[in-house]
């Protein structure tokens, strides 16, 4: 269908106002995502996958400011011996930064190596984000990879031990971030990689990310605790034979994050999960989309999502498993649930099966509803106070998410974050 | 016959089951023709046509206007593509919008008077237009040691109502059941109060289209306090080529008052694919109830996916007095295409919704079907049970709405849906879209493998069953949930699908 006149015209004053970089290995790549997005549109609030998020503070050319502070940049994981790679405002600093070396890893900038001829990184780049075109379009992660200069390029040829952690400082109250990370494993590599911080104002960040047969990637994400900040992220994941994928993300406040995960299985038996706790007060929308594809046998995906909202906030979750014919065995779950503190706030749910295989198992789950009273009062004649006990009982409610997070280390950081949270605000 | 018969099943399917749904999905009973002769209104839709059906149905002015409106409208809209169903592009001016039978241009006075052949073919339907007790079919109805059943039925047959019977006994305890095109006639007051106030006008593409071009269907209006003394249905027949039926049925439910209504279709083998696109809007006042059941099984094309029915259907309730309760019950087996979403509209406080489902697809067919349960008034509980069965290479989709409102404080929604594959070459597909706007409602949706409650069996073992007969038991309580809220008078189809489990579903 020809797309509407307002959005062409949307779309074209947008990308007018940016450059394309025209050279180098990449350039080919931007090209062809400039031509997706021009042919997409960007999205509007009248899209059938933007039906509960407003794309407008996303697609604008116009950044809405969000005060940067000083806390909100402290790393949440500098606790845990990371090889850190610190972006600020969008621009690698080196000073921050260890220094990017370590043994059975190579780790690269893209703003270093752009310019380059050739680069392992252009099989990946924007390819794994054009298969993630279909079946619906994804107009922000083709604009990203046509005009974002700057991201990881990372090799893992073996087994990582130390987590790769990406932190986002964000200085200026009005910058627009676009950050762009390739990753790739080889056969039965492993490696941890970590983000955190607000980034920017705005960002737009795609991970692109190839594991081969045998590798694992951990993936966990904290977002920025700054409440005026607007996020659109995307993960795309090729899972090849026997590998395996784990994505946690805790998100506190933002005024505005759309989450997108793209996960294709591939190889037979292999494994993803994408987990996600979000506590949001007042001006806080959030929004996961979740989509995942089996397409081979044995292939297990779990989605789990839990929301805790209050004062107005909003929480999203669409989520979609995709069972293509021949996918026989598969294992699917997905939950969303979400806990609302009060009676303005406010969760919307699409939570989709499209199975076309008959040996599988499938199973989906969505509730909504306000704290358990009676437990409230249970925990009360136990002599714990109604604000510690509603505490409790949140923490509870996240549980399931935060188990997704296998090093405990990291589950703790998670945890701490998350009471701090709840003790700041209840 | 059936394409399910020679594929492999995977093993946890209940080979009952594949029988049942081989059964349901093999030959078409009610493929045969009628030879009749009837009149055409010429091919195509314009204001022409609008103001010809109106003019044949007698309409007041009021009503002509009415539907014109509505085309305008209708010519200005684009044909939804949202579903999870492809079908090649309709052709909306190669129909026929109008076909009646050449002896029901002079109304017959009674149903002694109808043409017999009309009424022969209701006949063999098992739907005898006759004042009699029961009904054909339901077995051990004979003999009931209670007053025997009865059942009024107004029979829509292409364009027009053949005719409706027990009229006159409906009418001493105030109860009116016709056509809709005599009541736009007798009682164009109730009519013009309630016609489009549920599904207005502008509502989607096929609403839009019926309102222009609605030729027939049911009107039932139920006084305040009155129990109706028997089940009302109506019975739809597509049976000319080449013919859309576009019906309406409109039924008001007052203060306290209660009815179930039944609806029966089917249509005869025909190569091309014909379109049937209803409206249904359904009112309740104050602690009214309403059970409508539906058990539609429109001709679903050949085993190569040829011909058949186009079923694009809106039907809504709208429970405006507080305490009313309204209860969808749908078995769907017919239709090449299904479009369909009997929808609640939880307006009343304390009111209640309910849909119980089962669709079954076989071969080519494909179903895209749920309900939307839209909770605006206090305490309101709704409760969604839907099961979904695919064979061959069909595409069976549940999609459904469960809105809270800001306002709809304490209110309780339950969904579940199952969905079962038989084969490798089909589809099972669950779309819900689920809005909680206030934290003191509850929401749950599931869809998950039902699996042998281990609780339940040793319930019954208990008891001295042996494991076997256990099991057996609790796995046909699959279809049961739905099947229970059947009519007596769906008995024989109910029967056909007792077999069905859901052991072995996808999610």
């Amino acid at each position: 269908m020809a797309l509407a006149q307002t959005k062409v015209t949307a779309t074209q004053a947008r990308l007018d106002a940016m450059s394309l970089p025209k050279i180098g290995w990449s350039s080919g790549a931007r090209a062809d995502a400039q031509t997706r997005v021009a042919a997409m549109g960007l999205p509007v609030r009248r899209d059938e996958y933007w039906k509960y998020t407003r794309p407008d503070e996303l697609t604008s050319p116009n950044v809405k400011s969000a005060k940067a502070s000083v806390q909100d940049n402290a790393s949440i994981f500098g606790s845990l011996g990371c090889l850190s790679i610190v972006f600020e405002d969008g621009v690698f600093n080196a000073e921050k930064s260890d220094k990017l070396e370590g043994t059975d890893i190579s780790l690269e900038l893209l703003s270093e190596v752009n310019d380059l001829d050739i680069h392992w990184a252009l099989s990946l780049y924007g390819a794994l984000e054009t298969k993630g075109q279909t079946p619906v379009d994804r107009p922000l992660a083709a604009l990203n990879t046509a005009y974002a200069r700057e991201g990881l390029l990372m090799h893992v040829k073996g087994t990582v031990a130390k987590p790769i952690s990406l932190v986002y400082l964000q200085n200026s109250d009005n910058d627009d971030v676009m950050l762009h990370h390739v990753i790739k494993l080889d056969k039965g590599a492993s490696a941890t990689i970590l983000e955190s911080g607000p980034a920017g104002a705005r960002c737009n960040i795609v991970m692109e990310t190839e594991i081969e047969d045998g590798a694992s990637l951990n993936h966990v994400r904290a977002q920025g605790r700054n409440h005026e900040r607007r996020a659109a992220t995307h993960l795309f994941a090729r899972l090849n034979q026997e590998s395996q994928f784990k994505s946690f993300t805790l998100t506190m406040n933002g005024a505005l994050t759309r989450n997108e995960a793209f996960v294709e299985i591939c190889g037979d038996d292999s494994v993803a999960h994408i987990a996600g706790a979000s506590v949001g007060n007042g001006e806080f929308h959030h929004d996961d989309t979740v989509f995942i594809k089996h397409d081979a046998l044995r292939g297990e995906s779990r989605q789990v999502f839990k929301k805790v909202l209050r004062n107005g906030a909003t929480g999203v979750f669409q989520g979609k498993i995709l069972v293509k014919p021949g996918a026989q065995k598969t294992d699917g779950y997905q939950i969303s649930q979400s806990l609302l503190l009060d009676d303005d706030s406010q969760f919307l749910a699409k939570p989709e099966l499209e199975i076309y295989a008959d040996d599988v198992v499938c199973s989906h789950g969505s509730t909504s509803g306000a704290i358990d009273e009676e437990a409230i009062f249970y925990l009360n004649t136990r002599g714990i106070p109604k604000l510690e006990a509603t505490n409790l009982l949140t923490l509870a409610f996240l549980a399931e998410a935060l188990s997704e997070v296998e090093d405990e280390d990291i589950a703790e950081v998670m945890e701490r974050r998350l009471e701090d949270w709840l003790t700041r605000r209840l | 016959m059936s394409a399910i018969k020679d594929i492999d099943v995977k093993e946890g399917v209940d080979q009952e089951t594949v029988d049942a749904v081989r059964e349901v999905g093999g030959e078409y009973k009610y493929g045969w023709n009628t030879e009749i002769e009837m009149e055409y209104a010429p091919k195509g839709v314009n204001t022409d046509i609008v103001r010809l059906i109106s003019d044949k149905n007698e309409e007041p002015e009021w009503m002509t206007e009415w539907r014109l409106a509505a085309f305008s409208r209708w010519e200005n809209m684009q044909e939804p593509n949202w579903a999870m169903v492809s079908y090649p592009k309709i052709d909306f001016q190669d129909q026929y919008y109008y076909a009646r039978p050449v002896s029901m241009i002079e109304k017959p006075k009674s149903i002694h008077d109808v043409d017999p052949k009309l009424l022969a073919t209701y006949d063999k339907l098992g739907i005898p237009l006759k004042e009699q007790m029961i009904l054909a079919g339901v077995e051990g109805a004979e003999d009931a040691p209670t007053t025997p059943r009865k059942v009024a039925v107004d029979a829509v047959f292409d364009s027009v109502s053949v005719g409706t019977t027990f009229k006159d006994e409906l009418k001493k305890v105030g109860v009116i059941f016709c056509s809709i095109s005599e009541a736009i006639r007798e009682y164009p007051e109730l009519v013009k109060k309630y016609l489009g106030s549920v599904v207005p006008v502008s509502d989607n593409y096929y609403a839009t289209l019926n309102s222009a071009v609605f030729s027939d269907g049911s009107f039932v209006y139920i006084p305040p306090g009155v129990r109706c003394p028997m089940e009302l249905s109506t019975y739809f027949r597509i049976n000319a080529e080449n013919t859309g039926q576009f019906e309406r049925t409109l039924i008001i439910a007052d203060k306290g008052s209660y009815v179930s209504y039944l609806e029966g279709c089917t249509a005869p083998k025909r190569d091309v694919a014909q379109l049937h696109a209803a409206v249904v809007e359904i009112v309740l006042e104050e602690d009214a109830e309403v059970k409508y059941s539906t058990v539609q099984n429109w001709f679903p094309g050949d085993e190569d996916g040829n011909g058949g029915i186009y079923n694009f259907v809106t039907k809504r309730a709208d429970c405006r007095g507080d305490r009313s309760k309204v209860m969808w019950t749908q078995v769907e087996t017919g239709s090449a295409v299904t479009w369909k979403y009997p929808s609640c509209i939880l307006r009343g406080d304390d009111t209640q919704g309910e849909f119980y489902s089962i669709a079954i697809a076989n071969n080519h067919q494909q179903a895209d079907t749920g309900t939307k349960m839209v909770h605006l008034g206090k305490n309101t509980k709704s409760r969604i049970v839907s099961k979904g069965i695919s064979a061959g290479v069909a595409q069976n989709t549940y999609r459904g709405l469960v809105s809270m409102h800001p306002k709809a404080k304490s209110s309780r929604n339950y969904t579940q849906c199952d969905s079962l594959l038989i084969g490798d070459k089909c589809g099972a597909h669950t779309v819900p879209y689920i809005e909680v706007k206030n934290n003191s409602s509850r929401v749950e949706h599931e869809a998950t493998t039902s699996k042998v409650d281990d609780e339940q069996l040793f319930y019954c073992r208990q008891r001295g069953m042996d494991e076997e007969e256990a099991v057996a038991l609790v796995v046909n309580g699959f279809c049961k949930d739905v099947l229970q809220a059947l009519p007596m008078e769906f008995a024989m189809e109910a029967q056909q699908l007792v077999a069905i489990s859901l052991e072995g579903s996808v999610g």
